[in-house]
């Protein structure tokens, strides 16, 4: 019942759509994130749903009712705001019991609620404490509280973690988790953070200029982008330029512009012929020596490019390759220290990179969201 | 004005020890401050003073003996049109800060939160009454009241005080309302509180300090104004008309021990407003673990 439909969901500012006409459903129960930079739509997609915003055209239904036109106060819906937006003037326990209050509920039940949900957020006793006496941390447990008090049928959380340091960050993810698990309620999660959005959601939007680019499983957006947008913003990934050769049953060929010829899943092809953009992950990349190719076991597919190092960074755990392949294009590879390979491959060796065809993805070429592609190439790198 | 002092002593490099200088120089500070705390209050101290004066003549400015008496109640209101002028300006400050606080604290919303058509005009009129001598205020309401046909009284008072009163409500309580958060009244409607128990539940407890201090402020202009006031009363006559009058013959003790006694509320006000704000959670907060 408490599913959650947008249906050409539109809003736009004065010259700017924010939001361009998108189309979701999020069931019941799920733990759904909204992920994509900042500017990109996914705060305004919250703020209608949770009545803040009027939409320009489209409708928003909660559970089969459209709550387009209801205002803010009369939908079964609450937030957690970026800022926490806690009463000041109100104690811990006054600023939970809030919506209750407003809903007419009676002294002795709000009691027990209230005092119920600090328990399950973790601040039992808290209840007389300001607002300004507490920590970061701890203000963030309140709003949640203050909102998951009333049962709403659906929890907006806006960028709830943006103000934590990493430390609490990480351990108010599992905490959100838990807590969505143990009450059930939808949990709509708007982030621009591709971890956190990762770890925590069922589900995920990657929202680009007002549009989802992709909505699905969070480890299948990882495995397969389907725009070059998501393989860039969501962890980092290589996309080489190539051609279509054609499909051979479920395997189909594509010829590198880096000069060898390489295969994939056919199903994977976003066009049938012309020109595509492969894309792997740079963990997925097995990396040796140019003159050793073909022996080795440990050789991991047989898509396979010559390159280059032009960089290499040792990180402990793991060292990271920088490559150029013959057509100029880089390719970073990802390798475990695993001690065996001990002596690191010097800049300017040639190299050979191999892969397997199962980890193989290829979005459009020319799809319009290459300039975000390269911006968040960037981004991915350093995260 | 603090820092002006501060920073001579600096200038040269004075030699010995850093503490020794420091020393040296702690007196300043005080000093100084106390200083202009005394030029603050000394005629406050002197008005109550005098209420406490016997004098030997007409004249109460030369102290001769100290006495309570005036502040028995017979002694106190045995001026008649004195009490009249006190009943009058109480009266005129309730009925003025109560309208141009309600008014001037409404535009003071209004300005913070729409961006309408002349909003930038109204935020610059709304300097002028503050920036325009009050005697041309005066004497231009006069001009008004006469070409309409209005009888100067009471009313007029009134209308005049709400009209330059407004202008030091509208910066007072903009001040408290151009810092609101916004969102908290987001999360109000998110938690089920229609606009009008937001407003109450709300944005009115947090700019609540300013509408009080605006309202205090109101108060004090119009009980104080003579200029305005002397070119519209009419035949009403409000205290600083009466002392102005009685000046020419003598300001008996009364005057003082009124005067006294309306600075008492004043500074109640103030102490309660101040209160208020302490628990509406101004306190620096003891350091609590994170978690």
């Amino acid at each position: 019942m408490a599913e959650i439909r947008l249906e050409k969901l539109t809003k736009e500012f004065k010259e700017t759509l924010a939001v361009d006409h998108i189309d979701l459903v999020v069931e019941e129960g799920q733990f759904f994130s909204l992920l994509g930079p900042s500017g990109c739509g996914k705060t305004t997609t919250l703020r209608m749903i949770g009545g803040f915003e009027d939409p320009s055209s489209g409708a928003i239904y909660l559970g089969g009712d459209d709550v387009t036109d209801l205002p803010a106060y009369k939908r079964n819906v609450n937030t957690v705001f970026q800022s926490y937006a806690l009463f000041p003037h109100l104690d811990v326990y006054n600023n939970v019991a809030y919506g209750l209050k407003r809903k007419k509920v009676d002294q002795a039940d709000i009691k027990k609620r209230v005092e119920d949900m600090l328990v399950l957020v973790d601040l039992e006793g808290y209840g007389p404490r300001r607002i300004n006496q507490m920590s970061g941390g701890q203000q963030q447990r309140v709003a949640l509280a203050r909102a998951l008090v009333n049962r709403p049928a659906v929890l907006l959380l806006d960028e709830p973690l943006g103000a934590l340091d990493l430390k609490l960050r990480n351990q108010m993810q599992l905490e959100l988790k838990r807590i969505q698990r143990e009450v059930g309620i939808t949990f709509i999660y708007v982030t621009h953070d591709q971890e956190e959005a990762m770890r925590m959601s069922d589900r995920i939007a990657v929202m680009n200029a007002g549009r989802f680019e992709q909505v699905g499983a969070a480890q299948d957006v990882y495995k397969l982008p389907a725009t070059a947008f998501v393989a860039g913003f969501l962890g980092a990934s290589n996309l080489l330029d190539g051609e279509v050769e054609g499909a051979d049953g479920s395997s189909a060929k594509v010829a590198l512009a880096a000069g060898s010829t390489i295969a994939l899943p056919a199903a994977r092809l976003p066009n049938e012929r012309g020109s595509v953009r492969i894309g792997v992950r740079p963990e997925k990349i097995f990396i040796e020596a140019a003159g050793s190719s073909g022996g080795g076991t440990e050789n991991r597919g047989d898509n396979a490019i010559e390159a280059m190092v032009d960089i290499s960074i040792y990180t402990g755990v793991s060292t990271s390759y920088e490559c150029s392949t013959t057509d100029g294009s880089k390719v970073v590879v990802y390798v475990q220290n695993m001690g065996a390979s001990a002596d690191a491959l010097a800049p300017g060796s040639k190299v050979r990179l191999s892969w397997h065809p199962e980890h193989t993805f290829a979005v459009e070429k020319n799809s319009s969201t290459e300039g975000g592609d390269n911006e968040m190439s960037d981004r991915g790198g350093t995260t | 004005m603090a820092t002006q002092v501060e920073t001579k002593p600096t200038a040269p490099p004075a030699p010995g020890p850093h503490k020794e200088r420091r020393k040296k120089r702690a007196w300043i500070l005080p000093t100084y401050t106390g200083v202009i705390i005394a030029y603050l209050f000394i005629p406050i101290l002197v008005m109550i003073m005098f209420g406490f004066n016997e004098p030997a003549g007409r004249y109460n400015f030369q102290w001769e003996g100290f006495t309570t008496k005036w502040y028995n109640p017979d002694r106190l209101l045995e001026f008649e049109d004195l009490n009249e002028a006190v009943k009058n300006s109480l009266l005129i400050g309730v009925i003025s800060t109560f309208v141009s606080t309600v008014f001037g604290s409404l535009i003071a919303l209004a300005l913070t939160r729409h961006r309408f058509r002349g909003r930038a005009g109204l935020n610059l009129g709304l300097f002028l009454p503050m920036a325009s001598p009050e005697v041309v205020l005066g004497v231009a309401l006069l001009a008004l009241f006469v070409s309409l046909n209005v009888n100067t009284g009471f009313v007029t008072i009134v209308i005049s005080h709400v009209m330059f009163c407004i202008s030091y409500v509208v910066v007072t309580v903009k001040a408290r309302t151009s810092g609101f958060d916004r969102s908290l009244e987001d999360a109000a409607k998110d938690l089920g509180a229609d606009p009008w128990t937001t407003f109450w539940t709300v944005t009115f407890p947090l700019i609540f300090p300013g509408i009080l201090a605006a309202s205090l402020l109101a108060f004090a202009l119009s009980v104080d104004d003579y200029v305005i006031t002397s070119f519209n009363a009419g035949g009403t006559v409000t205290i600083p008309l009466w002392v102005y009058g009685a000046s020419r013959i003598g300001v008996p003790p009364q005057v003082n021990v009124m005067g006294t006694l309306l600075f008492g509320i004043g500074v109640i006000y103030v102490l309660v407003s101040i209160f208020r704000g302490r628990r509406q959670g101004a306190v620096p907060s003891p350091p609590v673990k994170a978690g």
